[in-house]
């Protein structure tokens, strides 16, 4: 009598409660959370939490959660470990029994061995994470960023906006490689400099320095940096280590969850979504784990229905999207950026505006935007039609004739 | 007779991330400067399942759906 459990009170979480409810599921649902929080939008705590003072944007009132939905949510509940055969989950408040399971913790943020535990220096995932490097981000203050990604180039971006002195070094020789490949990632790159951030690439931060707090940081070049604030924004981790021994499948990678199309685990009635997963996308005809806001919405309210209400089970088939906004620019990225080719199609890496199109074969796979919302999403009804890449090369240039 | 069913746009929160745009493309565009036009805002009945997945999709919450004469 454990009926749905979901781990994990994010937007994937919420959004399987959500879907089941939707979906007339009315047995039992709990949600729980590690955070005390209830569930908020992430995004804006890299943007417009830093930048206007924006409060945390929850996505429903508590009482909304507890009684419009009917959810027995405990928050500041950490889930310790899993036991597939009895159908428990056990937590830092006792044991939770569940009929069906959605595992839905997300990511943590990656940090390097060796760094010291001085104050300043700093990782952005949680609302609490934020408050502190909101409080810490102030005109004239010298801010070190470890690593180019979207988290760290959107802090660099809100600092700058502040009126910090902003340094990010990357220890790649290109930043966002994985997620836009190396030309894209690189044109990308060049707003920092514009922008008046300073950009090291191929560079390693290789000593932290101060006695309490941090002071500066000491760089492969040899070279000393000044640091009131040093955040490191290296990438993130599947939050998984409490399904240790639990019988699911791990990625060996990296550790997340390997699901099939629908999203289910290999362990019986568990399902994942979100950060974790690493599911085969008939979309693209490809495994991947995605770490951003439209999947995370949409593969937790597809396990939602799948786990709560069988009958209406369905592969969860996506074109990925995900945006961010650096320098009052908007980023736009849908498909994929492992191609054999990428072109850019309108515009230039160094312009204001571009449109990049990925080629695999004779297909369209993906394509990055720098301020062009008006073509992104009808690029990604291209890559989900399996339209041909000269078929999107016309759409953009015929678009531009106009 | 219930009135008309239409979609409203939050204005001060919408930014135009067009998640709308993609599960609706009939119904919504966002424009080169990011601003979401809606290009049809009355909801048949029959439309409203696809209308209400765009709305719940919106990542920003601007979207809501009202009921003319509510």
């Amino acid at each position: 009598m454990g009926g749905l459990v979901i781990v994990g009170a994010a937007l994937a979480g919420l959004r399987a409660v959500e879907a089941a409810r939707r979906a007339g599921y009315e047995g039992p649902i709990t949600l729980l959370g590690a955070e005390k929080h209830v569930p908020y939008d992430r995004p804006p705590l890299s943007k417009a939490y830093l930048t206007d003072g924006a409060p945390v944007d929850y996505y429903r009132e508590e009482r909304a959660i507890r009684e419009g939905l009917d959810v027995d949510l405990r928050l500041g509940v950490t889930a310790e470990g899993l036991d597939t055969t009895v159908k428990t989950v056990r937590t830092d408040a006792g044991e939770v029994p569940y009929d069906r399971l959605i595992i839905a913790t997300g990511a943590f943020p990656r940090v390097l061995p060796g760094i010291p535990d001085l104050d300043g220096i700093v990782t952005l995932r949680t609302a609490d994470d934020a408050e502190l490097l909101r409080s810490r981000i102030a005109e004239g203050a010298h801010v070190v960023v470890l690593g180019a990604g979207f988290v760290g180039s959107e802090i660099a971006s809100s600092a700058r906006h502040l009126g910090a002195h902003v340094t990010i070094a990357e220890a790649a020789e290109a930043p966002l490689v994985r997620a836009l490949g190396p030309v894209v990632g690189a044109a990308l790159a060049q707003l920092h400099p514009r922008n008046g951030t300073r950009l090291l690439l191929a560079t390693r931060i290789t000593e932290y320095l101060g006695t309490d707090r941090i002071q500066s940081v000491r760089l492969s070049t040899g070279e000393t940096v000044a640091a009131d604030l040093v955040v490191i924004g290296i990438g993130a981790a599947p939050a998984t280590a409490w399904l240790a021994g639990s019988g699911v499948e791990l990625h060996p990678d990296d550790g997340g969850v390997v699901c099939d199309e629908q999203l289910r685990t290999s362990a019986p009635d568990v399902f994942a979504a979100g950060d974790v997963v690493h599911w085969p996308n008939a979309a693209l005809g490809r495994t991947m784990r995605l770490e951003n806001w439209t999947n995370a919405a949409d593969q937790g309210a597809r396990a939602g229905v799948n786990a709560a209400v069988p009958a209406r089970a369905q592969a969860h088939t996506t074109v990925p999207y995900f945006w961010s906004d650096w320098y009052g620019k908007r980023i736009q990225f849908v498909g994929t950026a492992e191609a054999e080719a990428v072109e850019f199609v309108s515009g230039g890496p160094k312009d204001d505006r571009f449109v990049a199109l990925f080629r695999s074969g004779d297909h369209l796979v993906g394509a990055a935007t720098l301020d062009e919302p008006r073509r992104i999403m009808k690029l990604r009804r291209l890559i989900a039609d399996g339209a041909s890449y000269t078929a999107g090369v016309d759409f953009v240039t015929a678009a531009a004739a106009v | 007779m219930p009135g008309t069913l239409r979609v409203v746009v939050d204005r001060s929160r919408c930014t135009g991330i067009g998640i709308c745009e993609s599960v609706q493309p009939l119904r919504y565009e966002v424009g080169d400067d990011g601003t979401l036009a809606v290009l049809d805002d009355v909801v048949p009945e029959e439309d409203r399942a696809t209308a209400e997945e765009a709305i719940f999709g919106c990542p920003a919450s601007a979207l809501s759906l009202i009921r003319e004469g509510d």
